[in-house]
């Protein structure tokens, strides 16, 4: 029990790696979803053609696959990447590719007066978009947002089978250590836990935020 | 490092007995997820407030953490407490927990959706709870939850992979042990790729086939 500090202390650094693999996975996956998204009502063929098959390849396979092709076979095609990597450009790939499908189903929800107004105003396809339709959109999107957010960290425990660090590893370390079970795996669930609901609160409180001053327009 | 069909003809028996096991893991863990989210429904319903808040939480819980941990959980911490499982039977309570918790919400949404006079129509005939429930409410409830319910049926099979994690010989595990004792990554690890993305591809037309016939329950 004197020990468990020193355990304690690993576990947390675990916790640090975990932290940093969702936020930089949540960039990627953002700046992905944004691109993919708006791409997919594109008017052009090729660009929703492109947008869809990445959306449709990175749900079909699952994340798991995904992370072991990046770290085990790109190597091969001459691009070697680090654990670390590897865990962020999967994980933003994969959770990027669900997020598309929400900001696509956002900009449809959009009402056609929008649009039209949009060309009574004289705005171009891009203006229209920046000014009108996404800062409306945004609010949509927001709480399915907050939901992907959780499942990029629960995902992130997957990176812990290419011997990543994180909390997942963490808590395997301890255990073959001590060979203590119920601690190590009950105090990293439970720091999951705690880490879904900041980002839940996180969201809920930008959704109040970004809601001000919108009341009575929203439908 | 190059393609090299032989290999793949090669590897190709070990990895359709991989598909086997996560077929049959996939098959049992859906029974099981609908068995679970339907019990976790009915009792987030019930009038003791002890009963539905407590398994609320749990339920709350079990989706705020990672699916991978909650195997190690089962794996390794249960025997402590005398409960010793072979690997699959781990892997299955696993994935029919965890999607059980999502499900649920399928469910509490579908009874939702019954309309009031229902409910007012089997008290008005003089039906006890439990033959309003079978009879009345279920029936209605069930048919235009299915769209949703083989949604997370696919979800889940993607997870299947993590089950190598605690030593289920499912495709995954078959690939890796493949792909370590000849050091070639490149061929199992794609094939499991694309295996995961046809199934998934013709889920998909399953799915719109089943959305058409039993109508959908949310947009």
């Amino acid at each position: 029990m004197t020990q468990w500090s020193g355990y304690l202390g690993l576990i947390l650094q675990g916790a640090l790696v975990t932290i940093e693999l969702t936020l930089m996975g949540s960039v990627l996956a953002l700046i992905m979803a944004f691109l993919a998204g708006i791409g997919r009502v594109s008017r052009f063929f090729v660009i929703r053609a492109l947008a869809t098959t990445y959306i449709e390849f990175f749900r079909g396979t699952s994340i798991f696959v995904q992370l072991f092709w990046a770290y085990f076979v790109l190597p091969f095609a001459g691009l070697s990447l680090t654990p670390l990597q590897a865990g962020v450009l999967a994980l933003g790939l994969n959770v990027g590719a669900y997020a598309a499908e929400v900001v696509r189903g956002a900009i449809l929800s959009i009402g056609r007066e929008q649009y039209e107004a949009c060309t009574a105003l004289n705005l171009g396809r891009w203006q229209g978009m920046r000014h009108v339709i996404l800062p409306q959109a945004l609010l949509v999107m927001l709480p399915t947002f907050g939901n992907n957010a959780i499942e990029l960290l629960k995902a992130t425990s997957v990176v812990s089978l290419i011997s990543l660090a994180d909390l997942t590893f963490q808590a395997q370390v301890v255990r073959s250590q001590t060979g203590s079970t119920l601690m190590p795996f009950v105090s990293v669930l439970v720091i999951y836990f705690g880490l879904a609901l900041i980002i839940s609160w996180g969201i809920r409180s930008l959704e109040r935020r970004m809601a001000r001053g919108l009341d009575g327009v929203r439908v | 490092m190059e393609w090299d069909w032989n290999f793949v003809r090669e590897i190709m028996p070990t990895l359709i007995q991989g598909v086997k096991i996560t077929i049959l893991a996939t098959v049992l863990g859906s029974v099981l997820a609908a068995i679970v989210g339907l019990a976790i429904a009915l009792a987030r319903r019930s009038p003791n407030r002890a009963v539905s808040r407590s398994v609320g939480w749990f339920a709350e819980f079990i989706r705020g953490t990672p699916l991978l941990v909650q195997l190690y959980f089962i794996f390794y911490v249960l025997p402590d407490f005398g409960i010793l499982l072979p690997p699959l039977v781990a892997g299955v309570i696993g994935l029919g927990l965890h999607y059980g918790t999502y499900t649920a919400e399928v469910y509490r949404a579908g009874i939702d959706n019954v309309p009031r006079g229902q409910w007012e129509a089997a008290k008005a005939c003089n039906l006890s709870g439990y033959n309003s429930w079978t009879y009345i409410i279920l029936p209605q409830a069930i048919p235009p939850m299915i769209p949703a319910l083989a949604n997370y049926l696919i979800a889940m099979f993607k997870e299947t992979p993590l089950l190598s994690a605690i030593t289920v010989l499912e495709l995954m595990n078959q690939a890796k042990s493949v792909a370590n004792t000849y050091y070639r990554y490149i061929e199992p690890m794609t094939l499991v790729g694309a295996f995961f993305l046809v199934i998934s591809l013709c889920s998909v037309v399953l799915l719109r086939w089943l959305e058409h016939r039993y109508g959908r329950i949310e947009r």
